[in-house]
């Protein structure tokens, strides 16, 4: 008996892995009259931060992991307040021995392009929807998975009492892995379907002299494929979820749907793709009464261009759970070297076009009453080919990217944007952004491992500088008007990085708005621990990541992030 | 119930210590023919090989791509080595993935980790994070972020353990 315990022993230590990640973001923020930052905006709460430890334990099959998160954040930081304290935000145990696998604790996961189920974390944006529970996936033969899953939500530090319950069921068939006949095919399918079921205890919903019953059971499904033949590639998701009333949707009854199709074509040098998605009233919460993105059960993929450069971002899309109807349609193409065009080390060309609208809706009459999305109605019937007048977004960009010599690099891009500010921001009546945007870049390798890039915008909005603005409309022409941004940065490559960067809003309407947001960064990498300083003007924006988004307030000061893992 | 939920405990640990071979999770990820591939498999034939995170949104990502794309060839040529390259792009780009890569050249064998399974299990927070596997699947080193040249001491590193 000793003795196996012995070698058990022995054998844990050997195998046994212990892995990690930290990432600490520290802020120190002062007054800034000039972008109207008061002492009164800090409160005396100079001192900002949050971080989390993650640690996971690995032995073959079984992993389990922890995640402690603190956060001591104000208004100024541009996070949910609530996110304020420090704990285990997240544990999980996995056993998986290919065939079998049991996760219990905090599960990330998502059935299909997530349209139905998705949970994930986004440390940007101080979001994570992770499902407390309990997940088994099955894999009774090869091509063959199917998941199941029940458990609660994650909303900040909240207690997960009155979350509602979430279940699902996932399926996948990949034909080729699974029949030998097609295993060496042209031709490669795989299919899909899912079901995720939330309940909350809730029967009726009180509104004045109104009760509204409410379902306490809400059920979703989706079918999805996959195919592909040579350098076509056809896939599509269409999902469906019956009766949700809630807060989001303004207590109406109607059934949401939702489709994703994407048509593509590819070969070396080049890449195509068409994609088209329609949502109709998908919002769906574990909770009814929340708004914005919390514990959203479902994930809406917004299909747009995202942009990375300063001044374009401050645009980015967020998509509307209500309903949207979009397509993007993108090219990727490389001038192969050595031609005319190409030149020595070919040149790399880009261009994406897409356009987001509302759906058309029709009211629904009764007894000559217009129930357009009036509570406890279904609020209203959509043709599903038909396009809504309005129009939330709007991009369509170009761009190059040329090697010109050893040393030399260079990239530019133009971008037509159309932005539904009253729409994306929620600011009623705002003028939407009609922009043009124009972005260079010149790299210069001085040798081997030092470099120096330089990088210049400009905005041309359609707001001039002499605009007569309504005192009451201030607010939504903060960052309205021309820009120009620019920044220089000097690389030694791997461990060294130092920045300067100026955005200017030169052309505001706004005389006091007319403000340079300038910064200075200064970075270094060992391996795989990364220290970055910077400081100066933070510009009011939003800051977004795959469609949902966060508003950040204007600040300044300096901040300071560390990242590792071992 | 505690006395059950530890005995389990060791009763998964103790299964575990049959499978540990590389330090790659037991995760399965989708390569671009929509092909499952358990990522514990991945190997290079004994050979050093590669595996770097990015996004189609992270510019040093592509920087970073662009650059290994130049020298793969020699590298291969020279070390055997191979470049498995993991997007964590979210559903909102699954479909992007294949055209994007196709159209800027990349020679690399593509895996799709939609929902950042495979980061999360391998401890990246932010992409560009390149890990360096020897022949047996262990890593021997491992980087952040991408500056330009960077690839350089990438290649030094492989150097080392190849042989």
């Amino acid at each position: 008996m000793l003795g196996t315990t012995a070698m058990f022993g022995q054998g844990i230590f050997e195998k046994s892995k212990v892995t990690g990640s930290f990432q600490i973001d520290g802020n120190y923020y002062w007054e800034d009259e000039g972008i109207g930052i008061t002492e009164e905006d800090i409160n005396g709460n100079k001192f900002g931060g949050y971080g989390f430890g993650k640690v996971q334990y690995q032995l073959g099959n079984f992993t389990a992991g922890i995640r402690f998160e603190s956060y001591q954040i104000f208004k100024m930081t541009g996070m949910p307040t609530e996110l304020n304290g420090t704990g285990l935000a997240n544990y999980f145990a996995t056993y998986d021995n290919g065939t079998i696998g049991v996760t219990v604790g905090d599960i990330y996961d998502q059935f299909g392009n997530g349209l139905i189920f998705r949970t994930y974390e986004e440390w940007t944006l101080g979001f994570d929807n992770s499902l407390r529970g309990i997940r088994a996936v099955f894999r009774p033969t090869e091509g063959v998975t199917i998941k199941g899953l029940y458990g609660k939500q994650r909303l900040y530090w909240e207690s997960y009492e009155d979350h509602g319950l979430v279940r699902g069921i996932d399926g996948e068939w990949d034909i080729n892995q699974s029949v030998k006949a097609w295993n060496s095919t042209k031709l490669k399918a795989t299919l899909g379907a899912s079901f995720v079921s939330k309940y909350e205890a809730d029967k009726e919903y009180n509104f004045g002299d109104n009760t509204y019953k409410l379902p306490q059971n809400v059920g979703a499904y989706a079918g999805r494929m996959n195919l592909g033949y040579g350098r076509f590639g056809l896939s599509a998701e269409y999902a469906r979820k019956i009766n949700d009333p809630s807060a989001f949707n303004n207590w109406i009854y109607r059934d949401g749907q939702e489709l994703l199709a994407s048509l593509s074509y590819s070969q070396k040098g080049l890449g195509i793709v068409l994609q088209a998605k329609r949502v109709d009233n998908m919002s769906f919460k574990s909770k009814r009464t929340e708004e914005e993105n919390k514990l959203d059960i479902g994930f809406i993929p917004p299909l747009n261009y995202t942009h990375s450069h300063s001044l374009p971002s401050m645009f980015s899309y967020a998509t509307q759970p209500n309903g949207e109807m979009g397509i993007q349609f993108q090219i990727n193409y490389t001038i192969p070297k050595k031609t005319a065009l190409g030149g020595k080390y070919g040149t790399k060309l880009a261009f994406n076009y897409s356009q987001v609208n509302d759906i058309k809706r029709d009211s629904i009459m009764v007894n000559g009453v217009n129930t357009m999305y009036m509570m406890g109605t279904k609020g209203y019937d959509s043709p599903f080919f038909a396009i809504g007048d309005k129009m939330f977004y709007r991009d369509f960009n170009f761009e190059i990217e040329k090697k010109i010599s050893k040393d030399w690099n260079l990239t530019l891009m133009y971008i037509n944007l159309y932005y539904d500010m009253e729409t994306i921001e929620g600011h009623p009546e705002a003028e939407p952004v009609k922009a043009h945007f124009a972005f260079g870049e010149v790299i210069y390798k001085i040798n081997k491992r030092h470099s120096l890039r330089l990088e210049m915008q400009h905005m041309w909005d359609n707001v001039s500088k002499d605009q007569e603005i309504d005192p009451l409309q201030e607010e939504n022409y903060v960052k309205r008007g021309n820009w120009f941004a620019f920044l220089l940065e000097y690389t030694i490559a791997p461990k060294w990085f130092v920045s300067i960067a100026d955005k200017y809003n030169y052309g505001n309407p706004i005389a006091d708005n007319r403000d340079h947001y300038f910064t200075g960064s200064f970075g270094y990498i060992k391996d795989q621990t990364r220290i970055a300083i910077s400081g100066g003007r933070q510009s009011q924006g939003l800051v977004c990541v795959g469609g949902v988004c966060r508003e950040v307030p204007a600040s300044s000061g300096v901040s300071l992030t560390i990242t590792t893992s071992f | 119930m505690k006395k059950l939920l530890a005995t389990l405990l060791f009763g998964f640990m103790f299964l575990g210590l049959a499978a540990q071979k590389s330090d790659l999770p037991n995760i399965t990820l989708k390569n671009l023919d929509g092909e499952s591939v358990n990522i514990a498999e991945i190997n290079n034939d004994g050979k050093p090989f590669v595996m770097t995170f990015w996004a189609t949104w992270c510019g040093p990502c592509v920087k970073e791509h662009n650059a290994l794309t130049e020298v793969y060839d020699d590298w291969v040529e020279e070390t055997g080595v191979k470049i498995f390259s993991v997007s964590i792009d979210d559903a909102r780009s699954t479909a992007k993935i294949k055209p994007f890569v196709d159209g800027k050249g990349w020679p690399f064998e593509i895996l799709l980790d939609v929902n950042k399974d495979l980061a999360r299990a391998m401890n990246v927070s932010n992409p560009p994070h390149t890990f360096l596997f020897n022949g047996e699947g262990k890593i021997v080193w491992q980087h952040t972020g991408y500056l330009d040249g960077g690839e350089e001491d990438l290649y030094e590193e492989i150097l080392k353990i190849s042989k």
